[in-house]
């Protein structure tokens, strides 16, 4: 596990500790009334990583196991159960709210929806300048260069045509443009994108994943990539956690976690991965299972149910995240 | 093999107030007993709406303006209301995106099951239908007891395979699949691949598998068709199409896909968008985003031209 020392490490620049979030079950008011004991979805249950400068680390797993939650701590969206999220050594949790609200211009996200992300009544040009006018009260026409000027560099173009559209205006990959450029606007240091291209058509998606590999670069970023989609994350990460209820199961360099799977839960997900080309049709099935509720998650390793390679210790100790070869951390006793 | 299904000049039209939106325009399509057809194509270049058209499901104010639909040689376009309806779930089944949306929530799964078999099969006993959605669930891989249970209860997985079971519990040959995978999971839509891939062969199907992902057309279907504003760009068997796509749009659409197996540093991407179907471009659909735009290509719209049952509508191939 990584530990405190870690934090004084000053190439990370974010370090994540331990990180648990427990939503509490909503129950009905007789249940209250009994005072039966409350149950808790386990939505993050102890995720440690941490993610260098210029890294693109890419989060990756199936719905509900907790890298959106993950994504949402980092940025302190959500209050923490426990653990900590370290951002150049310094623990967000620290700030106050004032603090906070300054550090979000280094601290930005882009959501998956731009549908939702984006209101229906306000001018592009104008949300994209949206952040600025909350964090440092410039000038009006001089946000208004600004937005010009980064609708060009994410491709809005001809900007000053494009800045009085409004969202419904646009298409699908226009709009997801437009969410990036707000999230770029104050020049932020660090981005969680949360599935920025699940909702995109297959053009579109390559658009946009070529263009922030292409920002990154020239805005210095640096991303948590959050995504269920594991043929894409490899044309933009470094490195990946894969997340299995509310855990990481496995990390480390892509291309090593991809030729050399080790936890067998990553196994079954590349394999289930549906290659574009009749060549690599898969011919052997796939494990049969879904992924539990993580209200009552299995004891001890969270994937021995389905695990064709479980021992009877896995039902009963949990394993730890180790790092079985440099940069390479599994989370298995095989 | 016989052609359970063939599509000629096909085209539906939806009257909006800023004018016609042509969603399907001209298409041709047959269907073999027994093969998977793969349709493919974004958001909005029809594929979904010519599904919905081979079961006359097209919503108000769409409409089929021109052409035929002829399954087992009926025409579907010209048959009347009762005519097609002992044609949806007897003869042709449909399954939708989101099987949350599709499933009643308020009935449980058991009741579900024999509600369809009780209306298209009228005088069947109840104890004979819920042994019949017994054996259902069996095939899918769902234990029986679910039957049951209420659709929130279930997974998205199993709710996607209830949705096929009550698809084919009235053992229909044609299954219209309309982005069955797409609201799941990586590993739930391999499994759910796999055992569509089953029953394919357990129930004799013939399967149009519409979708927007490539790599699931890869994996199940046997020919593929490749839909792109509106018209057929391509068509032909699933090998040829990805190892030789001859149509501009299917090149630029297969290398702008993620693939994990191929050690690909860049995805090419292609420019522009897809067209204004109210007013859609004079001459070939693609060329204004086409790179070898020709000047035929503004003015005339392609013909198809054959090769070893690979047609493609693009002038460079004439």
């Amino acid at each position: 596990m990584l530990d405190v020392q870690v934090i004084e490490n000053m190439e990370e620049l974010l370090t994540v500790n331990n990180l648990k979030k427990h939503f509490p079950l909503q129950k009905g008011f007789i249940d209250n009334l009994l005072a039966k004991e409350k149950g808790f979805v386990r939505a993050v249950d102890g995720v440690s990583f941490s993610i260098k400068k210029g890294e693109v680390l890419g989060l990756v797993g199936e719905s509900g196991c907790g890298k959106t939650t993950t994504g949402r701590l980092i940025l302190r969206l959500l209050e923490p159960t426990s653990g900590d999220v370290f951002y150049n050594g310094k623990s967000i949790f620290s700030y106050s709210k004032k603090e906070m609200e300054g550090m979000r211009e280094k601290l930005q996200i882009i959501f998956q929806d731009p549908y939702a992300s984006l209101s229906p009544r306000m001018a592009i040009g104008k949300a994209i300048g949206h952040p600025l006018a909350i964090h440092n009260h410039k000038p009006k026409a001089e946000v208004e260069q600004i937005s010009l000027e980064i609708m060009e560099k994410v491709g809005l173009t001809p900007a000053s045509f494009l800045f009085k559209k409004y969202p419904h205006q646009l298409s699908g990959g226009q709009r997801q443009r437009v969410v990036i450029a707000r999230a770029l606007v104050t020049n932020p240091e660090f981005v969680v994108a949360d599935e920025p291209i699940a909702m995109a058509d297959v053009s579109v998606r390559a658009m946009i994943l070529e263009l922030m590999v292409q920002l990154k670069e020239e805005f210095d970023l640096t991303y948590l990539f959050i995504t269920h989609d594991l043929a894409t994350s490899k044309y933009i990460c470094d490195r990946v956690a894969i997340m299995y209820l509310g855990k990481i199961v496995e990390m480390g360099p892509l291309e090593e976690v991809f030729k050399n799977p080790i936890h067998p839960y990553t196994g079954t997900l590349l394999a289930a991965v549906p290659v574009p080309d009749p060549k690599y049709r898969r011919t052997y099935p796939i494990p049969k299972g879904e992924i539990p509720s993580p209200i009552n998650p299995p004891p001890g390793c969270r994937f021995h149910p389905r695990c064709a390679s479980a021992k009877s210790m896995c039902s009963i100790h949990e394993p730890e995240l180790v790092e079985v070869h440099s940069g390479h951390w599994v989370a298995c006793f095989e | 093999m016989a052609r359970i299904l063939e599509i000629e000049d096909l085209s539906v039209h939806f009257p909006i107030n800023i004018g016609t939106v042509r969603a399907v325009e001209g298409v041709d399509l047959q269907l073999e007993q027994g093969e998977v057809m793969g349709l493919v194509g974004e958001s909005g270049c029809g594929k979904s709406t010519l599904g919905f058209s081979i079961l006359r499901l097209l919503r108000p104010p769409g409409e089929i303006v021109g052409g035929r639909i002829l399954y087992h040689g009926q025409d579907i376009v010209r048959m009347g209301e009762k005519e097609i309806l002992s044609l949806r779930g007897n003869r042709i089944a449909m399954i939708f995106q989101d099987p949350l949306t599709s499933l009643n929530p308020l009935f449980r799964i058991d009741k579900q099951f024999i509600e369809t078999l009780l209306t298209h099969e009228k005088g069947l006993a109840k104890g004979e239908a819920f042994n019949r959605a017994e054996k259902m669930l069996e095939d899918l891989g769902i234990s029986p007891e679910r039957l049951l249970e209420y659709p929130h209860q279930m997974s998205g997985g199993m709710r996607q395979r209830i949705m096929i079971g009550l698809g084919l519990i009235l053992n229909p040959d044609l299954l219209i699949a309309d982005e069955p995978t797409t609201s799941l999971d990586v590993i739930v839509e391999a499994q759910f691949l796999d055992l569509l891939n089953g029953l394919r062969r357990q129930y004799d199907l013939t399967i149009l598998l519409i979708t927007h992902n490539l790599g699931n057309v890869a994996q199940l279907a046997d020919r593929i068709t490749v839909m792109y504003g509106g018209s057929i760009a391509e068509v032909g068997p699933a090998e040829a199409i990805f190892e030789n796509p001859l149509h501009p749009y299917t090149q630029g659409l297969l290398s702008s896909i993620p693939n994990i197996k191929l050690d690909q540093p860049k995805l090419v991407t292609m420019p522009g968008s897809p067209p204004d179907l109210v007013n859609p471009p004079q001459g070939c659909v693609f060329h204004p985003r086409c790179s070898h735009t020709m000047d035929i290509c503004r003015h005339e719209k392609p013909y198809v031209s054959k090769e070893d049952g690979h047609l493609v509508r693009c002038w460079m191939y004439r």
